[in-house]
C-alpha cells in the first residue's frame, strides 16, 4: 500500500515542480515564447528527466550497483571517444568526409567508430588475438579482471572458459566468425531479394504476381523456426563435413531474409516505376538491366541502405541464435552466439560476483554493441537521405 | 478613413536553407480593410503564400518572422500568445489551401470538418451549424447541399470540394479569408464555377480577403487592390483596374505582356502531304472501361496540333496510344505513311526514336541521381552511338540549344535546377533523338507564365529550326492561341471538333468549345460580371458540362 502512496507523491511532486518550473522559466525570461508556450507535457518531461537524473545519482552511491557503474562507465566512455573521433574526422582526411563529420551527431561517430574498430579485429583477428581461437591455454573458468586477488591473471585479462580456453582471443576471432558470415549472408539476401523485387515491380503482371506469393508463403513461416528445421535438414546432407554445414546456414538464411528484402525492393520499386524518367527510359527502348540498375536503384540506395543495417543486425543476431542453439557455427570456431550459451549459467552468480556473470554478458554485449553501432550509423544515414530530397 | 482590419508593416521573413537563414521576404507593407478583397500576385518564389501565412501570425517550419509587425484587429500576432492566436484562427481568420483535396481529411465525412471549428469556438451548436453549412453550401450552388456535406472528400470532385473548403472557412463568419491559389488546380469550367462562388459569398457577407494567385486575369476578376510581389519585394500596388490600365513599374508590365505571344499560323498543308503522325480510328480503354472512342487527326510536318480538353478527357491517353504505352484496342497508327506497331515494345530503335515525349511535371520526368550530363547523354549514345568526349560535345550543342550555359549545367543534378530550367533539360532530351515527332504533355502548366512563354518560345524556334511536329496537349487556351496551328477539341474520349486555329477562334463553334472558350477568364475586370449576365449563373461550369451531356 505504502508503495502505491509513494508513487502518487512523486507524481505529484512532479506535477507540482513542472508547473513551478514552466512560471518560473516564464517569470525569469521576460515573457519568452519558449517557455511562454511550453506546453505542460514539456515541461513534465523536463522535471521526469531531472528526476531520472537524481535517481542515477543515487544508485551510483548504492554498493550493490555494480553493473549500473559499469555502464555508465562505459557510456561515458564511449561518448568521449566518440567526440574525440568526430573532432579528428572533422580536420584529417579529404574535403568529404570532413564535412560528413562536421555536420554528424555524435551517435552516427560513435556507430561509426565502433563498427571500424570491430571491421579491425575481424580483419587482423590472427594478429590482434594472443592466442588461437581453439588453443586450450589456461586453468578453466577463470575470471575476468586480470587481477589474481579476484580469481584473474594478468595473462588472460577477459578470463578463461569452460574448457581452459583465452576469452580475449575467443572475442576477436568471433568477430571474424560471426560477423564476416553475417556480412557474407546480408549481401546475398540483397542481391538475391532486391533483384527480384525491382525485377517485380518493372516487369509486374504474372511475373510480380508469382514471385509475391512464393515469398508470403515463406513469410508466413516463423523465421527462425524455418532456420532451424532446415538447418537440422542441411546438418543430415553434411555429415561431419563442418563447413559445409556453414555455407548450407550462409544460404538458408540469405534466402529466409532475402524475402524482406524482396518487400522493401518491389515496394520501393513500384514508387519508383511510376516516374515518368522510368517511362521515357522504357520508350527510348531500354533493357531491363540498364532500368533496374541504372535508373531504378540509384533512386532506391537509400531504403536499401537502412535496411541493410537492419537486416544485418537481424542476420547476425539469427546467426548467434543458432550457434546458442547449437546449429550454427560449429566449435572449435569462436562465435559470439556459442560462448554466451556456453558460460551462461555464470549470469546465475550476478547477485555476489559481478565478475563471474561479466563473462557471458562479455560476447553478449558484443553482439549488443555491434547491433547498436550499425543503428546509430543506419538512422543518421537515413536521416540525411530524406534531408537531401526536400 | 477607418483603422484597417489587418495592418503588416515592414514584415520581413528568413528561410533556413543549408543551416543558414536567408531573407525570402524584405520588408513588405500591406493594409486590409472590412470587406475588401487584396490579390497578391507574383511568380513562384515571390514569397506570396509565405505572406499570406504571416498574415495568419504563422510561419511553415524553417521560415521565421525576423522582423516587422502583423496587426489584426489591434492584436499583435507576431507576439501573441498561442492561445490567443488558437482563438482568432479559424473563427475570425480562416485559410483556403490550393489543393482542397489534400487539405481535406480522407477519413472524414466534409460536415464533421465543416462543424469542427464553429462547435471548437463556441460559435454554434453542432445542429445549427450543420444547417448553417447546408445553407452555405446551398449559396455556393454546390448540387444537393442537403446531402453532400455527408459524402468524404474522394467522394465529390474537385471543384465542389474547392467549394466546401470555401464553405468551411465561411464556417465562422471570418472577417478574414486567405485564398491561396484556389483554383490554380482546377480545369477552365470548374474554376469560373469556384470564382463566382467565391466572390458571390464573399460580398454577401463583406468578408476581407488576401487573395493569392499567379494568374493575373483571374485576379483582375476578384480583387479590389492587387499587389505585385517579385523576390520578396512590393514592386508596386494600386486599384485593380489602375494596375490593368496603367502599370508603372517594367516588370508589371513584363508579366502583362505575356498573353501577347502569339505566332502567326502557317499556310495549310499541302492536300497531296503525308502526315508526320497520322492517327485514326483508335479506340482504347483502362480494362473494361472505354476511354477513347474513334479518334482521328493528322499532324503534318513542322506543324503544332494542339489537343484541347478537360481533365478525363482522354487527350493525354491519345498521346499514350501514340507512344504505344497503351496499345489501342482499334485502329492504325502512322509515322510518315507507314504503319506503326502498336505496342511500343514491338517497334524498332529507329521508330521510338522519332516518336518523343516532354512530360508535365520536369520533376518526375528526370532522373534525379543523375547529372544533366548523363541524362542528355544516354540518349545520344543509346541512338547515335556517341561516346566519350563526342558524346559531351553533343550534350554541350543541346544544352546551347535550349539556352543554358553548358559549362555551367552539365555537371548538376535536376535538383539544381529551377522548373523552367528543368523543362529545358526535358526538351533538351528529347531533342538529343533528333526525332521528327515530340509530344509535349502540359509542358507549361506547371510553370510561371512568364517561363511557360520563354518555353513555349523555344518550342516555336526549334520546330523552325528543326521541322519538328509537335502534339501539344494543353487545356489552356492562351497556350493554344500562342502556338498551335491546329486544335482538336476533345471530351469524354471523342473528337468534338477540329481544326485550323483560325477556324477554332472564330465563330461559330461547337457548343463545347463555346463553353471552353468562354470561360478562360481575360485580364478585364468586367469579364465575369458581362459573362454570368450573357450565360447566367445556371449556365457556367460543371452544370453546363453536364448538361451538354
Amino acid at each position: 500500500m505504502s508503495g502505491w502512496l509513494w508513487a502518487f507523491l512523486i507524481l505529484a511532486g512532479l506535477l507540482a515542480a513542472a508547473w513551478a518550473f514552466r512560471a518560473a522559466g516564464t517569470a525569469v525570461t521576460k515573457n519568452r515564447p519558449y517557455f511562454r508556450d511550453m506546453p505542460f507535457t514539456v515541461a513534465f518531461g523536463y522535471m521526469v528527466a531531472v528526476a531520472a537524473v537524481a535517481g542515477g545519482l543515487w544508485l551510483w552511491f548504492q554498493p550493490g550497483a555494480v553493473f549500473f557503474r559499469w555502464a555508465v562507465q562505459f557510456f561515458v566512455a564511449a561518448a568521449i571517444a566518440a567526440f574525440l573521433f568526430r573532432l579528428v574526422g572533422r580536420h584529417v582526411g579529404p574535403g568529404v568526409t570532413r564535412k560528413a563529420f562536421r555536420q554528424m551527431p555524435l551517435t552516427a561517430s560513435f556507430g561509426i567508430l565502433a563498427i571500424l574498430v570491430y571491421a579491425i579485429l575481424a580483419i587482423f583477428a590472427p594478429v590482434l588475438a594472443p592466442y588461437g581461437q581453439s588453443e586450450v591455454v589456461g586453468t578453466v573458468n577463470m575470471l575476468p579482471g586480470g587481477n589474481p586477488a579476484t580469481g584473474g591473471d594478468p595473462a588472460h585479462p577477459l578470463g578463461t572458459d569452460q574448457i581452459g580456453r583465452d576469452l580475449l582471443s575467443r572475442l576477436i576471432y568471433g568477430a571474424q566468425n560471426t560477423v564476416g558470415i553475417a556480412f557474407a549472408t546480408t549481401c546475398i539476401a540483397f542481391f538475391l531479394g532486391g533483384s527480384l523485387g525491382f525485377l517485380a515491380a518493372i516487369i509486374g503482371g504474372w511475373f510480380d504476381n508469382i514471385l509475391a506469393r512464393l515469398v508470403d508463403v515463406l513469410m508466413a513461416i516463423p523465421s527462425l523456426i524455418f532456420a532451424l528445421l532446415l538447418m537440422t535438414i542441411a546438418s543430415a546432407w553434411a555429415g561431419s563435413q563442418q563447413w559445409q554445414l556453414t555455407l548450407y546456414m550462409v544460404f538458408i538464411i540469405a534466402v529466409i531474409d532475402s524475402t524482406r528484402v524482396f518487400r522493401l525492393a518491389r515496394a520501393v520499386g513500384q514508387n519508383i516505376v511510376v516516374m515518368d524518367y522510368i517511362e521515357a527510359a522504357k520508350l527510348r527502348g531500354e533493357g531491363l538491366g540498364y532500368l533496374i540498375f541504372k535508373e531504378v536503384l540509384p533512386n532506391a540506395t537509400a531504403p536499401l541502405l537502412a535496411e541493410f543495417g537492419l537486416r544485418f543486425c537481424f542476420v547476425f543476431l539469427t546467426i548467434a541464435a543458432l550457434s546458442f542453439l547449437g546449429v550454427g557455427i560449429q566449435p572449435p570456431l569462436a562465435d559470439w552466439g556459442t560462448m554466451v550459451r556456453d558460460l551462461a549459467q555464470f549470469i546465475n552468480f550476478a547477485a555476489f560476483s559481478p565478475l563471474a556473470a561479466a563473462l557471458p554478458l562479455m560476447a553478449a554485449g558484443a553482439i549488443a554493441l555491434l547491433t547498436v553501432a550499425v543503428n546509430f550509423v543506419v538512422d543518421w544515414m537515413l536521416h540525411r537521405s530524406s534531408g537531401l530530397k526536400d | 478613413m477607418a483603422e484597417p482590419l489587418l495592418k503588416i508593416r515592414n514584415l520581413t521573413l528568413e528561410g533556413r536553407s543549408d543551416e543558414e537563414w536567408t531573407q525570402i521576404v524584405n520588408g513588405v507593407d500591406l493594409d486590409l480593410h472590412k470587406g475588401e478583397v487584396l490579390g497578391l500576385i507574383g511568380e513562384s518564389g515571390a514569397g506570396k503564400s509565405t505572406i499570406g501565412l504571416a498574415a495568419m501570425g504563422f510561419t511553415r517550419d524553417g521560415v521565421r518572422i525576423s522582423d516587422g509587425s502583423v496587426e489584426f484587429d489591434g492584436i499583435d500576432l507576431v507576439n501573441a500568445r498561442m492561445s490567443v492566436k488558437r482563438r482568432l484562427l479559424g473563427k475570425r481568420i480562416a485559410y483556403v489551401a490550393q489543393s482542397a483535396a489534400a487539405s481535406f481529411n480522407p477519413a472524414h465525412k466534409l460536415i464533421d470538418q465543416h462543424t469542427e471549428a464553429p462547435v471548437r469556438h463556441d460559435v454554434m451548436s453542432r445542429k445549427e451549424s450543420e444547417a448553417d453549412a447546408m445553407e452555405l453550401y446551398a449559396k455556393l450552388r454546390l448540387p444537393n447541399p442537403e446531402e453532400i456535406g455527408f459524402r468524404f472528400p474522394h467522394q465529390v470532385s474537385g471543384g465542389q470540394l474547392q467549394r466546401a473548403m470555401t464553405a468551411m472557412a465561411m464556417s465562422c463568419r471570418p472577417d478574414l479569408i486567405i485564398f491561396d491559389e484556389p483554383t490554380t488546380a482546377l480545369d477552365v469550367t470548374t474554376q469560373i464555377e469556384v470564382l463566382t462562388a467565391i466572390r458571390d459569398i464573399v460580398e454577401q457577407f463583406g468578408t476581407a480577403a488576401i487573395y493569392i494567385t499567379h494568374d493575373l486575369a483571374v485576379v483582375a476578376q476578384m480583387a479590389d487592390r492587387i499587389k505585385v510581389l517579385f523576390r520578396g519585394d512590393e514592386v508596386e500596388e494600386a486599384s485593380t483596374r489602375e494596375m490593368l490600365d496603367t502599370p508603372q513599374e517594367d516588370y508589371t508590365r513584363s508579366l502583362w505582356a505575356v498573353r501577347s505571344f502569339e505566332r502567326p499560323a502557317k499556310p495549310a498543308p499541302t492536300a497531296d502531304a503525308v502526315p508526320v503522325i497520322s492517327v485514326s480510328g483508335i479506340d482504347a480503354s483502362y480494362g473494361k472501361t472505354q476511354v477513347l472512342h474513334d479518334v482521328s487527326f493528322d499532324i503534318h510536318e513542322a506543324r503544332t496540333v494542339a489537343v484541347v480538353g478537360e481533365s478525363g478527357s482522354g487527350k493525354s491517353t491519345a498521346a499514350r496510344c501514340i507512344t504505344g504505352l497503351l496499345p489501342p484496342t482499334n485502329g492504325v497508327i502512322r509515322l510518315d505513311g507507314r504503319d506503326l506497331p502498336l505496342d511500343y515494345r514491338k517497334r524498332s530503335k529507329e521508330q521510338l526514336r522519332q516518336v518523343q515525349m516532354i512530360y508535365q511535371m520536369a520533376d518526375t520526368a528526370l532522373n534525379p541521381r543523375k547529372t544533366i550530363g548523363q541524362i542528355l547523354g544516354r540518349p545520344i549514345e543509346f541512338y547515335r552511338d556517341i561516346k566519350g568526349r563526342a558524346r559531351r560535345r553533343e550534350v554541350e550543342k543541346l544544352l546551347d540549344e535550349v539556352e543554358l550555359p553548358a559549362s555551367e549545367y552539365i555537371d548538376r543534378l535536376p535538383s539544381e535546377l529551377s522548373g523552367g530550367q528543368k523543362q529545358r533539360i526535358g526538351i533538351a532530351r528529347a531533342l538529343a533523338a533528333e526525332p521528327r515527332f515530340i509530344i509535349c504533355d502540359e509542358v507549361t502548366s506547371a510553370l510561371d507564365q512568364l517561363v511557360a512563354e520563354s518555353i513555349l518560345k523555344l518550342l516555336a524556334r526549334l520546330q523552325d529550326e528543326r521541322k519538328l511536329s509537335y502534339m501539344f496537349i494543353t487545356h489552356d487556351l492562351a497556350t493554344v492561341r500562342a502556338i498551335a496551328d491546329e486544335v482538336v477539341v476533345m471530351k469524354d474520349g471523342e473528337v468534338v471538333e477540329q481544326g485550323p486555329k483560325t477556324e477554332m477562334f472564330t465563330p461559330p463553334h461547337h457548343p463545347y468549345t463555346d463553353l471552353l472558350l468562354s470561360s478562360v477568364p481575360e485580364m478585364d475586370p468586367d469579364w465575369l460580371n458581362r459573362l454570368l449576365d450573357e450565360r447566367g449563373r445556371e449556365n457556367i461550369g460543371d452544370a453546363a458540362v453536364d448538361k451538354m451531356g
